[in-house]
């Protein structure tokens, strides 16, 4: 599907949707949105661009194999959990946060980092499972 | 740090199969690293179930927020022993898969799902939350969907249809019967649902969400009408695989049975009678089909089904004594069907075939290996001193106890076939005289393999046939902890208690 409309478009669309996932992301915790939300409106922009472009052109972008990202998302998501644990030791999963507020982002907490977990394993489970039926296709 | 340490064995699980991803392509590493931390694991699982021994039942709450609310992680004896039990046939299998399974097989992730795996199991025997028991069910059944069909060969993709298809059926329900019981009290707290599901007043819709339940439960651990997936399944996979699946995951519905029969549905006859009628057939039904088979492995499957019996009846007739023997025979069980399973594969690997007709003379030809194999083998059916056999005195005398003749009759009729069918393999296989089995050319066989892997092979093999022999001859601790798990469990106060009542920790 190598039209020159989507191509220009996908040009354009890949960093807004990047940044909307990201505005998504943070937006979690007490209003809609979140981590998977998040992840799977990131997972739709390389996806948009590997429909436009090739799958090939992609992968370049890219640069390492998306798979890999779930391994470090699961990996983030279990260290803010067991940060608790080896700080505090309250129970696991219990969330810390800043006392203070950030500017732009807001209260950021362990469970923050949570949700940055869930968004790389949701980009990586997306994007292999896509890239793997497509090549296969 | 000690308050959380029931929870040291879930992390551990979780921590190793996230650090096994990054070794995604590098199967050597994994096979280090997955052999390495199931001895870890073990070592946690030990220090958990001595703690719990010494101390009691422990909860945390995980996220700190409070009981009816969070999720909640108990551990009582039940509990650290099942933990501990994961961890033994967690070791083994993880020595085994590493010696046993092809390398083609490894490579796409067997051993991160493998520890995903017992991560589910881990969490089911420790959650006191049934929604979170759900989802760690669901882990499960995820990973092992994987695990029964990497390597897609054709029978492997056959059995995992059916295989999937009833377990996720058996989600299902379970999933209808979570929102009945939701809607009824608002809880999903087990400790919370006892108290809240004994002061209903609608009794019927009560016994229809227990027996939701027990279609859910019974259909994961293959009771009397609900089986049929797991004989057409279990022969299927690499018998690493098998290994765990038989020992673990339809004990994991025994678990399920026993501790929501027990806590949250009690003090109902009604249910009781149908456990128990449900029991017998299934020791019936269990027995007869493996009578008939003859591939090895699926022999065992239907003696896996065969089993199951035993731990039912046990729920179903509730005493103190009849539990103990059913948490004695759970013991019993997980430790020989994981060693058995495995043997069949070491069968597989020596002769290439697990035909019992086509099998023969594996006494002559390898004395030690067939001595080795005599323990396991005769555990099962229960030859004193062995570990089959001390169970079934409980269950025994408290069939006896409650009068129901039925129930007696049952047990020692599938202890009668089970000793048939093991007689009968042992004659085939061990016995008889060898005969030609045509060379496969690509199969590899024990004899071409490396020294390394056949250690591999035959080391948890050792290990778990020593289990079983402590089992059997320290059958006097097994009985301490089953009567002491039995009596926790007949008296639910003490659980919710437990549960209910450390919101102020000191």
């Amino acid at each position: 599907m190598k039209t020159l409309i989507l191509r220009t478009a996908s040009d354009y669309l890949l960093p807004l949707l990047l940044v909307f996932s990201v505005f998504i992301l943070l937006r979690g915790h007490y209003l809609p949105g979140g981590g998977f939300v998040g992840g799977l409106i990131a997972a739709i922009a390389f996806v948009l661009h590997a429909f436009a472009n090739g799958l090939d052109n992609t992968k370049g972008l890219l640069r390492f194999h998306p798979g890999f990202l779930m391994p470090v998302g699961l990996g983030l998501a279990f260290l803010s959990g067991l940060a608790p644990v080896i700080g505090l030791d309250d129970p696991f999963m219990t969330g810390l946060w800043f006392p203070e507020p950030f500017p732009v982002i807001g209260n950021v907490g362990s469970a923050l980092f949570f949700d940055i977990g869930v968004y790389l394993v949701v980009i990586g489970v997306t994007l292999t499972i896509i890239f793997t039926i497509s090549e296969s296709a | 740090m000690t308050q959380q340490i029931i929870l040291y064995p879930l992390l551990l699980q979780m921590l190793l199969a996230i650090i096994l991803m990054f070794f995604w392509r590098k199967i050597n590493a994994q096979r280090i690293i997955s052999m390495f931390g199931s001895l870890v694991h073990l070592a946690v699982s030990i220090t958990v179930f001595a703690y719990i021994w010494n101390n009691g039942t422990q909860t945390v709450q995980a996220g700190s927020w409070e009981a009816p609310f969070g999720i909640t992680f108990i551990a009582d004896t039940f509990s650290a022993t099942m933990v501990l039990l994961t961890s033994i046939a967690g070791l083994a299998v993880s020595i085994f898969s590493s010696g046993s399974v092809i390398g083609d097989r490894l490579r796409f992730g067997y051993f991160p799902i493998f520890h995903f795996l017992l991560l589910g199991l881990t969490g089911a025997f420790l959650t006191g939350d049934i929604f979170n028991l759900y989802v760690w069910f669901e882990i499960i059944i995820i990973s092992s969907f994987v695990l029964i069909t990497i390597g897609g060969e054709k029978a492997q993709l056959e059995g995992a249809v059916k295989y999937f298809t009833l377990n996720f059926l058996a989600s299902m329900i379970f999933l209808t019967a979570i929102a009945v019981l939701y809607g009824l009290t608002g809880s999903l707290n087990m400790a919370d649902l006892a108290n809240k599901v004994a002061a209903v007043e609608n009794r019927a819709l009560v016994e229809i969400t227990a027996i939701l339940f027990l279609i859910g439960f019974g259909i994961k651990s293959a009771i009397f009408p609900l089986y049929f997936w797991l004989p057409a399944s279990y022969h299927t996979p690499p018998s690493a695989v098998s290994a765990i699946f038989g020992g673990l995951l339809t004990k994991v519905g025994v678990y399920a049975l026993i501790r929501v029969f027990t806590l949250i549905f009690v003090d109902d006859v009604f249910l009781d009678q149908i456990l128990l009628v449900l029991a017998i057939f299934t020791l019936f039904s269990g027995a007869l089909g493996a009578l008939v088979q003859n591939n090895i492995r699926k022999v065992f499957s239907y003696l896996i089904i065969c089993h199951i019996g035993y731990m039912i009846i046990g729920l179903g007739m509730f005493t103190e004594v009849a539990i103990a023997g059913a948490i004695f025979y759970l013991v019993h069980d997980i430790v020989v069907k994981t060693n058995l399973f495995m043997i069949s594969g070491l069968i597989y690997r020596i002769k290439g075939s697990n035909s019992m007709r086509a099998l023969g003379g594996f006494y002559a030809n390898y004395p030690k290996l067939s001595l080795l194999m005599f323990i396991p083998l005769f555990s099962l059916v229960g030859i004193p001193p062995l570990s089959g056999f001390w169970p079934k005195i409980s269950l025994i005398t408290a069939s006896f106890e409650s009068g129901s003749y039925w129930s007696l009759a049952a047990i020692i009729f599938a202890s009668f076939i089970t000793l048939v069918v093991i007689a009968k393999l042992w004659a085939e296989v061990f016995w008889k005289e060898a005969q030609e089995i045509p060379v496969r050319p690509k199969f590899r066989y024990f004899h071409a393999i490396k020294n390394i892997k056949r250690v591999q092979i035959i080391v948890p093999i050792v290990f778990l046939s020593l289990v079983s022999l402590y089992v059997g001859f320290g059958a006097e601790h097994i009985q301490t902890l089953s009567a002491r798990i039995a009596s926790e469990l007949m008296d639910n106060q003490q659980y919710i208690d437990a549960v209910l009542n450390t919101q102020t920790p000191e």
